[in-house]
Order: structure tokens, then sequence, then C-alpha cells
């Protein structure tokens, strides 16, 4: 077991470091929440200032173009970038992260001629279909249907938790081709967005963000060309989107909590009441520090996850481990920076001159981490029949 | 950076694991409460495993190992709950003459607060006692202790200091009193980890081979939830357990004194919170001597608050922390 960095990935560090203290002070300012036009030119004008300087697509291969970096080398970018404040992947999450990886391993060479290249140059975007209203932790249920007409397929019924659907080229879309059958009756589709029949509707958030939508399909023509695999397999391909997962996932998130424990610290210095501060409670500081000891305990296991995934191509038991006791932790943090501010926790601006409205906005923001790709049920489902082999009976 | 086991940690691990399923199986430990915890020839058998020396120089006819590879065996050791002042004799290994090879039991308390228990009262050569001025030697015969006829943990006895704990000899400082104190969290956490996997191993077994409303109890969604929670707090602590180990052998790679506090609170809280779930997968049974969950649940007890609670650890990372936010 080994913890050190080698000389060539301290150099990796050393050369983005420079790169990011370079170009971030001259981006421009961010845009709003609900300027989704400005928000797709900024996150994509993101994805061409790294292309150019090679950062682009840092767990692709270099055959389709990426960086081809190694795990240890994308924890640094994911480290460094999240550390410097950079953009985050923003509008091109699933472009590069679901949908380019699944074109790589099961698409036609006319396919990932046609899109990955532009993917990776911030030129596409992309949105998924797959979730549905009848199909959330039972995915393989799903029920939009697509029956074949000559050359295209018939379209209709109802996508949701679509992201960033308002500003997307491209969605991948699960839809039903056999209704006999559950998961062999499904098919992976590559649907153009803004195709007569088609329509979104964003979804008001607990946020009051606009970042999910609804896509509904009222007899969209889809050609067949843009099938990705055979017809029926497509339960096995959306499988292999979420088999790319290396234990990456969660390392800007986990930076960004060590971040809001130290903000923590800080505000629960200054919140006073009855003449004593916050930190001044020793059951309060144990709180804290016993939530630091537990971040420290998820970034070992972050980099055994890497390790193991390094070896055997899969991060081992952690991956669900590693999102259930993650969201579940970050909401225990911010439910003790509500009572920390108590009163002040009413406003989602900062009031009081403290900084409070982005604790009340992350207590809200990370409600959905329990839910979203997987609830906390659904994972330990998975621990206990994948890993600990229990019987499947509900 | 590659942190995964070596296959000579691998190898490691594997070793003591077969050498505690042949010689320290559960019915060996419960017959070891007669004696008060310890046999000499299977202390001598442990010492032989290298258990004690493992961290020494082969010139000093060590095995020339790192706290890595301690802390992977003595998750081994609490994998089947082998009795004994197992840390305090590694600790003391290269301190006391005979530790080492195990012609020497070394016991150990960390003199805070106003309660002074002894563990192994009737077993241990020598008590290693640490305190704020550094870690002294002290004859166990010189201490006046009072018998306790009913310790929590059946397998470790323990006898209350009666008057004044004698001073003895200093072996170490501060400082070096303070390094042993984290080194004794790192191995205690080793050995905590390996008692959470032993009672979710026990747990998961009973779930599937009870059955009631004709079907195992383990295919019921609320204790498959329970048993997938053990098993994430085992992995959690597992990493933290790991990192302890490489901190302490390397602190080039991050603060000794964190590594050592999230393994040992995490591996505590994964230790307790398991061996209370296995008790009460197993129902009624749970309940009974009978079954192996009260050892585990009873050890875990004994040892949480050694080499810093909980509670402590997470109020001295709070401090860290504090430290560290300008």
């Amino acid at each position: 077991m080994d913890l050190r960095y080698s000389e060539s990935e301290n150099e990796f560090r050393k050369e983005l470091r420079e790169w990011l203290a370079e170009v971030l002070p001259a981006l421009p300012a961010k845009p709003g929440p609900h300027a989704w036009d400005e928000r797709r030119a900024y996150d994509t004008g993101w994805q061409r200032m790294l292309f150019d300087a090679g950062y682009a697509g840092i767990n692709w291969p270099t055959a389709y173009g990426g960086r081809g970096a190694s795990l240890t080398e994308q924890l640094i970018y994911l480290e460094e970038t999240t550390r410097a404040g950079a953009p985050y992947v923003g509008v091109n999450f699933v472009g590069l992260l679901h949908a380019g990886p699944t074109i790589m391993t099961e698409a036609s060479e006319e396919q990932k001629a046609a899109h990955l290249p532009r993917i990776l140059r911030g030129e596409e975007v992309w949105c998924q279909g797959f979730s549905e209203p009848g199909a959330g932790s039972d995915l393989a249920s799903l029920s939009c249907r697509a029956v074949r007409d000559g050359d295209e397929y018939v379209v209709t019924g109802q996508k949701i938790w679509t992201s960033f659907a308002q500003v997307a080229d491209y969605c991948e879309l699960l839809v039903r081709t056999d209704p006999s059958s559950k998961h062999k009756g499904i098919t992976w589709l590559i649907c153009p967005m803004g195709l007569p029949g088609m329509e979104v509707r964003p979804l008001r958030t607990i946020v009051g963000s606009s970042e999910f939508s609804e896509v509904f399909f009222d007899d969209v023509r889809v050609p067949v060309t843009q099938r990705v695999g055979d017809e029926n397999d497509g339960w096995r391909i959306a499988m292999v989107t979420f088999s790319f997962e290396r234990g990456t996932s969660f390392i800007s998130d986990l930076v960004e909590t060590d971040r809001t424990i130290g903000e923590l610290v800080k505000l629960a210095r200054r919140v006073t009441r009855r003449s004593a501060t916050a930190w001044d409670d020793v059951a309060l500081r144990r709180e804290v520090g016993h939530l630091q000891a537990e971040m420290d305990a998820l970034w070992a296991m972050t980099k055994r996850n890497l390790a193991q995934a390094d070896r055997n191509g899969v991060p081992g038991v952690g991956g669900s481990v590693m999102k259930l006791y993650y969201s579940e932790l970050l909401q225990r943090l911010t439910d003790v920076a509500m009572r920390v501010l108590g009163r002040a926790g009413l406003s989602r601006e900062d009031v009081g001159g403290l900084e409070s409205g982005a604790f009340v906005e992350e207590r809200l923001r990370s409600t959905s981490f329990t839910i979203a790709a997987g609830s906390s049920q659904i994972q330990r489902n998975i621990i206990a029949e994948r890993i600990l082999g229990l019987p499947k009976d509900r | 950076m590659d942190f995964e086991l070596s296959a000579d940690q691998v190898a490691l691990q594997d070793g003591v694991r077969n050498f505690c399923e042949g010689r320290f199986t559960i019915d060996t430990v419960r017959r070891l409460e007669a004696s008060g915890g310890i046999d000499r020839g299977l202390w001598t058998e442990l010492a032989e495993m290298g258990v004690f020396s493992l961290r020494l120089p082969e010139d000093d006819g060590g095995v020339g190992l790192g706290w890595a590879d301690a802390v992977l065996a003595f998750e081994e050791l609490g994998r089947a709950l082998v009795p004994g002042p197992l840390v305090w004799t590694q600790l003391a290994a290269g301190l006391v003459p005979g530790a080492a090879t195990g012609e020497t039991i070394v016991g150990g308390l960390d003199r805070d607060g106003e309660v002074a228990l002894v563990e192994f009262p009737g077993a241990i050569d020598v008590l290693l006692v640490l305190d704020e001025h550094g870690a002294f030697r002290v004859d166990p015969r010189s201490v006046v202790l009072r018998s306790i006829d009913a310790p929590l943990d059946p397998l470790t006895p323990v006898a209350e200091v009666a008057g004044l704990l004698p001073r003895g000899d200093q072996l170490l400082d501060a400082e070096g009193a303070t390094a042993l104190r984290w080194q004794g969290a790192a191995l205690t956490a080793g050995y905590l980890l390996g008692v959470s996997e032993a009672s979710t191993d026990l747990a998961v077994a009973y779930s599937r081979e009870r059955v009631q409303f004709d079907r195992p109890i383990a295919a019921f969604q609320a204790l498959k939830h329970l048993m997938a929670d053990m098993l994430v707090r085992t992995e959690v602590a597992r990493g933290a357990v790991y990192a302890a180990g490489v901190t302490l052998d390397d602190p080039s790679v991050g603060s000794v004194e964190r590594a050592v506090g999230s393994a040992k609170l995490t591996a505590a809280e994964a230790a307790l919170g398991n061996t209370k779930t296995s008790v009460q997968i197993h129902g009624g049974m749970g309940y009974t001597w009978e079954v192996d969950a009260h050892l585990h649940l009873k050890r875990a007890y004994a040892l949480e608050p050694q080499f810093g609670s909980r509670d402590e650890w997470a109020e001295r990372i709070a401090e860290l922390l504090d430290a560290l936010v300008a």
C-alpha cells in the first residue's frame, strides 16, 4: 500500500496548477442559474479551453482524442480543478461521462466519428432520457414506446429528470421496442433534440432551479440509423454506461465537502448566542470533528477504490458504499450547519453579516443526493444482494 | 500511488488468518476465560507467528515490516477475537526485553482520569504506564489491586488499582508516550476492524439459516438493510485503518494524528454499530451466552475507550481543524 505520488504525478499536478492559475482569472463571469443559453456557452467554452490545453476527456482513451490519464492523474485533475474553483463539467456531463463512453464501446464507426470529436471539443451537448414517471428505481419497466415504421422509429411517451434538456443537441434515449419482454425489450437511441413532436418542460426543483426537465414524445420519428447496437439490446448497453465508474465520481464532492466543513468552523466561530460562540460548544466541535474523521475515511476509501479499479477494471465494493455513505454524510453535515444558523437559516441569502446562504442552499440541494442515481434504499439492496449475497426476495 | 495491499501484505494477512483459524477457534477462545484470557503456550505461538516482533528490524530478531503490515495482522487477530494485551505487547517490542519473543507479557494503562483498571492482572509480567510525562515500566506485583469478579468482557479480566500506582522506570519521554498512543490507536483500530467483519459474517450466516414466516430472515428487506449498513461501516473504517498504518510508516503522506484518529473513531463506530446489530439480528439467541454475538459486542465496548475514545478523537480532530482554518 502506497499513498505517495510519483514524480510524474507531481509534475502533472504542477503543470495543471500553473495552467489553471493562468486561465481562470481570465474567465468571464459565471452566468445565473436560469440563463440557460449563457450557461451552455460558458460550460462548452470551458470545455474548448480544456481541449486546446490537452485536458479534455481526461478519462477518455487517446484513441478517441482523450487524455488517457491514469486514475491517479484523474484524481489529481479533479482535486486541482475543484480546489482552484474551475467550472464544473456542467452541461457537458452526459456527453463526456455517459453517452460518449457508451458510444465508444457500443456504437458504429460512423456514429463514433459523428459524435465523439464534437463532444470532446464542446460542440455537442447531450442529455439523458432514461427515467420515466413510472420507471424510477425500477428503470427496466420503462414504457416510452418506439414502433418501427420503415426506416424510422415512431416514439411516444415521456421522460423525466432529464438534465440540461433545454440546451442539449442529443439525448441518449431508452425506448420500449418489445412490450412482451422487460429487460430484453429495450433499445438505445441517439435522439436529436427538437424533432417534431418533442416538447421539453422544465421542472422546478426544491431549490427553485430548472436543472431537470420532463421531455414529451408524441409520434416523434427517429431514423433507425440512430440506433446504437441491436434492437432490444438497449438494457445491456445502458448497463455498460454504468460500468464506466472507476471510483472517481465523488472526488469533486469530497473536495467541496472538506471546504464546507472549514466554512462551517468559520461560521460557528462567528455565530453567538448567550455571549458564547457556537464553536465554544464542545458538543458541536465533537460533531464536526466526527464528520471530518468520516470524510478522511472516505478519502482513504476513494484511493482504495482507484487502486482496485486500476487492477480489476471496477472499483470493488466501493462504488455503492461510497454513494450511500457520502450522500448521507453530506445531509448530516448540512443539518449541523442549519442548527448552527438557527433563524439565519430562514433566508437563502446571506444575513446578519454571515455567509449563511450557501449553507441553506446546500441543505436543500443535498436532499437529492440520497435519491438520484440509485436511492439509498436501492444502494442498500445492491450491497445486500450483490456483495453480501443475501436472497433477492423483497 | 497504489493504495491496495501488496502481494506480501496479502500473504501476511492470509498467514495470520490461517494461523488464527487453526489455533484460535472460537471454542479455544472461550476456554481461555478460565485462565484469565491467556495461555502461555498459545501466547508463545503468537510470538512465533511474528505478531509482536513484526516491526522489529531483522537484525534484532524481527521481521522488518511496518505499521501498515501490523494493522493487517491485528485485523486478523480481531476477526478471531484473540484475547490478551496484544496491542501493549506489540508496542513494547523493542522497548521491554522479552516482549517480542512472547516471554514477557506486557499490559498497559494510560493514566488519565479517576478510574485506573489493569487488564489481564493475573497474566501480565510488565505494566506500561503512560502519563503526560512519558512512558514508565512498572512491576505489576508492586501494584496493589482490588480484584473484580465481573468484568464486562469475560475475556478481558480487569482489576482496579487500589491506592497509588508506583512510578516505575521511565522508558520514554512525553513525546515518546504520545507516539505510543497514536500507534496503539492504529493497532486497536485494526483489531476493531476485524471484530466488525467477524460480527457481520456471524449475522449474515445466521440470517440465512434462521427461518420465520416460511423463509430465511435474510430475505426480509428490513434485515438486509441492517446488514448492508454493517458492510458499509466496515468498508469506511477499512480505508481509514489502512491509511493510518501507511501514514505512520511515512508521515509525508498526511497528518499522523488525524489519520490514526480517523481510524480509531471509524473503526470503533463500525465495531460497536455492527456488534449491536448482530445481537439484534440473532433475536432472542443474540441475548444468550451460548451464541458468540455478545463476545464481539463486549470486546468492542472494552476497546472503544482504549487509546482515545470516539468522543476524545472527535474533539481532537476538531482542534486540529480549528488550527488549520484561518
